[in-house]
């Protein structure tokens, strides 16, 4: 029987904390950004012009439709190589993942403004507001209480997806318990703890994502 | 008439894919006039009254409100949307389906035009709102969301909001087609109000007694095209057209206003 010794694990706190702290702040940086990129490409998909569409669909479907490791390292090794800039691993993984997040967004953001009735914008332009005033006052304010819960589920799978820079050497949870479990020869009470941080920040996250899901159902 | 109507539509046509919806309508509204649109479903009536202030664009013919007028057709540019919000904010339109905002109350669904169109100081749009509500027997419902309102409250709030733009005229997409039978009663009679008040109004409508009632005159409309038009009770009291009797024999054509049974 394995002889589960947690105590080691103590003495790499300050790793783990480092790392749980490049995760977290990489999670925010990846989130901001891809629901900026996800607004635009939902956007362009709502685009009354046909090449803008065509071009937000090509966008949303290349990072839908690829594997996040698949991006991760192309845009590490193979993007440099065609684009000729350097990129540090950080750089190259942020950006992978904000895309790849924003693919994602885009279409919550999309399903949300589409699913508010015609009627609303009917009634703002008939009062005579622009097309850009029913957007921003009638009907986004009503889309995004709708999307929120959907945004939130996207955003806690982008947190685990942080997970994956690890390969490109970015010093993550993951990479440092990499470490750690090297260091000590103690993988099982490593990658153990890891699993239950992640948790640990996770679940109360989604019982947040699941009241606000109910508040939803009794507010329609 | 031409040359006192507030509102002039000339040779109107409008199709949507291949189905043909209006096949050139003429309509003429005075000052001060209440026109009612009629006719079965499908005839067009709903398309006509949203022509009138373009949301929804004619192919082909003219549409004139006030001094404002736009020609549609082949070698015509359609008007920008600047040109179009100016244009819609003097003309007040009321939905079957209310379309209220649902995350505002009702004092700030009613000021939402006043302060994002006309720019008017909160203040200023606060004072004009709560008359606008007091007008249609809702005062005291301000500060509630849509959601706490009956159907008939719904309504009137949206008449308000339209109000509270101050328009030329007004238009009703058969304002009264989505209510319970027992509220419609206080609905038409703040329509009534206006059109004594001398409002400029086009109705569409599917309560015949109403429209003989408040309506100056009817147009019965019938698979895009105007079938008969004349005074109300001439033309819902002794019709001359073959459809128009056929349409109107299934409705009781007289006979009061249904009971006002909320003011409140």
């Amino acid at each position: 029987m394995y002889h589960w010794d947690f105590g080691i694990l103590w003495g790499y706190r300050w790793l783990f904390l480092n790392g749980l702290g490049v995760t977290v702040g990489f999670t925010v940086v990846i989130v901001v950004c891809g629901l900026l990129c996800g607004l635009i490409a939902a956007f362009g998909m709502l685009s009354r012009f046909a090449w803008v569409r065509a071009v937000a669909l090509v966008f949303i479907e290349a990072f839908r439709c690829t594997p996040i490791l698949v991006q991760l390292i192309w845009f590490y090794y193979a993007l440099p190589i065609l684009a000729g800039v350097e990129m540090t691993p950080i750089t190259a993984s942020a950006l992978a993942l904000s895309l790849y997040g924003g693919s994602f967004y885009s279409e919550i953001i999309r399903g949300g403004i589409v699913s508010i009735d015609r009627g609303q914008s009917e009634a703002g332009a008939a009062l005579g507001m622009t097309p850009r005033q029913t957007m921003t006052r009638i009907v986004l304010p009503q889309a995004i209480k709708r999307m929120i819960p959907a945004l939130m589920n996207q955003s806690i799978i982008q947190f685990k997806n942080t997970s994956l820079v690890s390969v490109l050497a970015v010093p993550d949870l993951v990479y440092q318990s990499q470490v750690a479990a090297h260091d000590s020869y103690r993988p099982l009470e490593t990658y153990t703890a890891v699993a239950l941080a992640y948790a640990a920040i996770l679940i109360p996250l989604t019982i947040l994502v699941r009241r606000g899901e109910k508040r939803m159902a009794v507010s329609e | 008439m031409s040359e006192t109507a507030k509102i002039e539509v000339r040779s109107l046509r409008k199709s949507f894919g291949s189905n043909e919806v209006l096949k050139g309508i003429g309509l003429d509204v005075a000052k001060g006039g209440v026109v009612a649109l009629i006719g079965p479903s499908g005839s067009g009536k709903s398309t006509l009254l949203r022509c009138i202030n373009l949301l929804v664009v004619p192919d082909g013919g003219s549409v004139r409100v006030g001094d404002t007028r736009f020609a549609f057709g082949e070698g015509t540019k359609l008007p920008d949307v600047k040109t179009l919000a100016r244009f819609r904010a003097t003309t007040g339109m009321v939905f079957q389906h209310f379309n209220l905002f649902p995350h505002m109350t009702t004092l700030q669904n009613v000021m939402e035009g006043p302060i994002t169109v006309r720019r008017m100081a909160k203040a200023d749009a606060e004072k004009l709102a709560r008359t606008q509500l007091a007008k249609v027997g809702l005062a005291e419902k301000a500060d509630q969301y849509p959601a706490t309102l009956s159907g008939g409250q719904k309504q009137r709030v949206a008449i308000a909001r339209a109000l509270a733009m101050e328009p030329d005229v007004m238009l009703f997409d058969e304002a009264t087609s989505a209510l319970d039978p027992e509220l419609v009663g206080e609905v038409l009679n703040v329509i009534q109000q206006l059109a004594s008040e001398g409002m400029t109004m086009v109705i569409v409508t599917h309560e015949i007694a109403f429209a003989r009632e408040v309506a100056d005159r009817v147009v019965f409309m019938r698979d895009g095209v105007v079938v008969e038009e004349g005074p109300a009770r001439q033309v819902i009291d002794t019709p001359r057209e073959a459809a128009t009797r056929a349409f109107l024999s299934h409705f009781h054509r007289t006979g009061a206003l249904p009971p006002a049974n909320a003011a409140s």
